[in-house]
């Protein structure tokens, strides 16, 4: 008997929640005016509930150790638009991770966020998939071709669709320690020290004296900071491109890779670097215990510094000049994946994401240098200094050269083979291979990778 | 090694029961009583009965009525009970037809309708893959490619003249001895102690349990700063002896000693535990005699527990080969930085599985992955079934 009280009395409960459920269901129905729902409360004005009812969620996807800073435009666009929700995935993660996860996603059709960034090097690959992807022009994106550097535009547009609108450029500088330099008997002061170094035999030079001084560090982080810098630039202003020529054809004969092999190679032999693997947990502490003088700096790179050395470090920091001339490593794009179930709003998202504006709050939050033109003449941009490093003039440094960058085409399995050349300069770093085995090593795995 | 059976299994055992719904549970003997009310004694049908699910035995048991019902085992002590009225029997009849054949049916059909959900998902979850693995290793599909060709076997081809395959195929064996052969050894040496009667055994057996339930990447992580060459702990007390710092992620042997020590410390105590069981299931008297007869503890060991624990060490050297093969988590955790699954730089610590899931998510060649993974798969049955004679051969021995 005890039982059957037992489920009387779970029959009621269940038929009164019910009961509750249907009761609370109709009243969000019936009286919308009146009843005091979240909506509702969010903005008062229940009119414009009636043009813009439905409450919608934004995945943006970015990467890098503290995102692309684009948390205050977070907050001003939903403030400009009560019914969307923005949310972010991706602050902390590295960007061969975030590739590895975003092809998958891609390829998957299912998983990536409404806006997604794409790196300089990944977006390649996706110019073969299209298909999956928002053509920006159906959203108006094409007028806004003005508000990009000519080449940035042609990286993110291919024949006529416009797959990524530009975020940032990585122009190119060279980080150095005030104290580290001081301690070798160096000058500090960055003018002079950009003096030092017209050249990279010349920064290699530099790196000897630092050598013979004695000091408890290394010159440099690691080989392949300066390695891609390098390239970079040899290739801007030679051939136009890296490991993949302009139809997409594996060409690693490039003269410009052997010119920064070799460039690179010398600075090993010269035990300049401390032989860090880059974005290791190493490489980290290696920045807080100060144990390498120097770093080739994209504009990108003076978060990952500020982030890596911490406020101990504040004010140690400074940016000289990159030796050689002008050069372009890394920046991004913000695409929308055809499989977003609000493509609208996440292409209006992307399109205010990448305003000029916006590209000067991600400057003034990261340091991420603008790739609108307007925003790299604005003139808070021109005139921004950066207390971390030393109060150091970065809108000068870096937006100075940036209307002048030369684009490099870089192919679809660009990022790959990049690592497979990392590694090989990495082993003649740690004695395990001669600069000719490496040289073999890399071209026979880059070469294996090839075309996918 | 990825022998998790014990850590994942564990939550199971503890889960309660599943029970229905609305109060407690009716006692197991309910849903047969209409059977049982039958004066015909014992039916022979109850027992199949019983597998049946409630609602069936109900229904069956009272409505089956036709006497003539062809196969109708479970009905017939019903049907002879109670008979159906005979006003009704001639309406009933179509009726009566179709429960009868849908009684055989459900006899011949239900048995393979209760195995169908194992192996609706082995279909979905195992067979399907590996024949989707077996079509796209003939092809060169790839995500950047826009379209797929067939390519025949010319991906097995390449795999044969691909030299970081075979690299990657000698790391994968130079690890397993490495770590398997001191791991073995250990775990029977450390079985041996906690065989014998110690204070605070419990602690001891539970001590050694612990790795297991480690997560693999925090022991990779953690040994990847034991490991590290500047700050590291090893290379700390190293240099206390005056030893250069050692970059240990650098070259093929101090990389695979690293590797090798994650692998052991995690699974060791799970060995150790296997064989501790085993020890414990010899005859006490078997040690007892051979104490009178002057053995010493050491030729104990190796006169009454090695041989006697034979099909033992077998077995875990067949897991240990299996997990071994599919060596993936300790090293990929061993780089810290981009790039980790290029194992090292001249790739002198990446192992085939690295090498499976480098070639597909980095260089998006989906065909070759395919390819390089029936390989495997082809090894570790190669391996098993080498694994699998030995023991044959050692069991017809005996």
């Amino acid at each position: 008997m005890s039982v059957r009280t037992n489920r009387t009395c779970q029959t009621l409960a269940v038929l009164g929640t019910a009961a509750l459920l249907l009761t609370a269901c109709s009243g969000d129905d019936d009286d919308t005016e009146t009843s005091d729902t979240s909506d509702s409360s969010d903005s008062s004005d229940t009119t414009e509930s009636d043009g813009d009812p439905e409450q919608i969620t934004l995945t943006v996807d970015v990467f890098g150790e503290q995102g692309f800073g684009y948390e205050a435009l977070y907050e001003q666009y939903q403030q400009e638009n009560p019914h969307i929700t923005i949310e972010e995935r991706g602050s902390g993660l590295g960007v061969g991770d975030y590739n590895d996860r975003l092809t998958q996603w891609i390829t998957a059709g299912e998983g990536a966020g409404d806006v997604v960034a794409l790196e300089e090097g990944i977006i390649t690959q996706f110019y073969a998939q299209l298909d999956r992807f928002v053509d920006l022009t159906e959203y108006g994106a094409a007028e806004l071709e003005g508000n990009y550097l000519p080449w940035k535009w042609e990286q993110g547009t291919q024949d006529g669709f416009i797959l990524g609108l530009g975020t940032d450029v990585g122009s190119m500088a060279m980080c150095y320690r005030r104290d580290l330099f001081d301690e070798a008997g160096l000058p500090t002061d960055r003018d002079e020290v950009s003096a030092l170094w017209p050249t990279w035999e010349e920064f290699t030079a530099v790196g000897q004296d630092f050598v013979a001084a004695g000091t408890d560090a290394y010159f440099l982080d690691g080989a392949t900071n300066v390695y891609n810098s390098i390239l970079m630039q040899e290739a801007g202003n030679n051939t136009g491109y890296t490991y993949y020529n302009t139809s997409n054809e594996l060409d690693l004969d490039n003269p410009d890779i052997r010119t920064a092999w070799d460039l690179t190679v010398d600075m090993i032999n010269a035990d300049l670097s401390a032989g860090y693997q880059s974005f290791s947990e190493e490489w980290n502490a290696g920045f807080a215990s100060a144990s390498f003088a120097t770093i080739a700096c994209p504009a990108w790179m003076t978060g990952v510094i500020a982030g890596a050395a911490g406020e101990e470090a504040s004010g140690q920091w400074d940016i000289a000049d990159a030796p050689g001339d002008g050069g372009n490593w890394g920046g991004s794009f913000l695409a929308v994946p055809a499989e977003s179930e609000h493509p609208e709003e996440a292409a209006r998202l992307a399109q205010y994401l990448t305003s000029p504006d916006a590209h000067i709050e991600a400057f003034e939050q990261l340091g991420n240098l603008p790739s609108s033109p307007q925003a790299l003449e604005d003139e808070g941009v021109l005139a921004a200094t950066n207390e971390y490093f030393n109060d150091a003039p970065i809108g000068q440094i870096f937006a100075q050269g940036a209307q002048d960058l030369r684009p490099v085409h870089l192919g679809p399995q660009n990022n790959a083979i990049r690592t497979e050349y990392e590694n090989s300069l990495r082993a003649i770093d740690q004695g395990e291979l001669t600069p000719d085995e490496a040289w073999e090593q890399a071209r026979n795995n880059a070469s294996g990778i090839g075309g996918g | 090694m990825s022998q998790e059976p014990v850590p994942e299994s564990l939550p199971e055992h503890r889960a309660p029961r599943p029970r229905p719904p609305g109060g407690p549970p009716p006692p197991p003997d309910t849903p047969y009583s209409p059977g049982g009310v039958g004066s015909h004694g014992p039916d022979p049908s109850a027992d199949d009965t019983r597998t049946d699910t409630d609602t069936h035995t109900v229904t069956k048991t009272e409505t089956d009525t036709g006497a003539g019902a062809p196969g109708g085992r479970h009905g017939n002590a019903a049907v002879r009970t109670r008979p159906g009225p005979r006003s009704k029997r001639a309406m009933q009849g179509a009726g009566r037809r179709r429960r009868a054949r849908l009684a055989r049916l459900d006899l011949k059909v239900s048995p393979y309708a209760y195995v169908a959900p194992f192996f609706i998902l082995f279909a979905i979850f195992g067979l399907y893959p590996f024949l989707y693995t077996i079509w796209i290793s003939l092809t060169n599909e790839s995500p950047i490619n826009p379209e797929t060709d067939f390519v025949g076997v010319d991906n097995y081809t390449r795999l044969f003249g691909d030299d970081r395959f075979w690299a990657a195929v000698v790391n994968t064996f130079g690890m397993f001895v490495l770590a398997t052969v001191p791991q073995l050894l250990m775990a029977l040496v450390l079985a041996s102690w906690l065989n014998r009667r110690l204070r605070g055994l419990t602690f001891f057996r539970m001590s050694i349990a612990m790795p297991i339930v480690t997560s693999t990447a925090v022991v990779a992580l953690v040994f990847g700063m034991f490991f590290a060459r500047d700050y590291g702990l090893i290379n700390g007390i190293l240099g206390n002896f005056g030893v250069d710092p050692i970059n240990w992620r650098a070259s093929q042997w101090t990389s695979w000693l690293a590797i090798s020590a994650m692998v052991d410390w995690r699974w060791t105590g799970y060995n150790a535990l296997i064989y501790l069981a085993a020890m414990q299931a010899i005859p006490r008297d078997i040690y007892e005699a051979a104490e009178i007869d002057g053995a010493s503890r050491v030729r104990q060991f190796w006169r009454i527990t090695i041989p006697l624990l034979t099909p033992t060490i077998i077995f875990t050297v067949i897991i240990s080969t299996i997990g071994g093969l599919q060596l993936f988590t300790e090293p990929l955790m061993f780089t810290s930085g981009s790039g980790a699954l290029s194992g090292g730089t001249t790739g002198q610590y990446q192992t085939i599985t690295m090498y499976l899931v480098q070639t597909m998510r980095t260089f998006n060649q989906w065909g070759y992955a395919g390819a390089i993974s029936l390989v495997l798969f082809l090894m570790i049955v190669l391996v098993s079934a080498i694994n699998f004679l030995l023991v044959r051969r050692l069991g017809s021995d005996r």
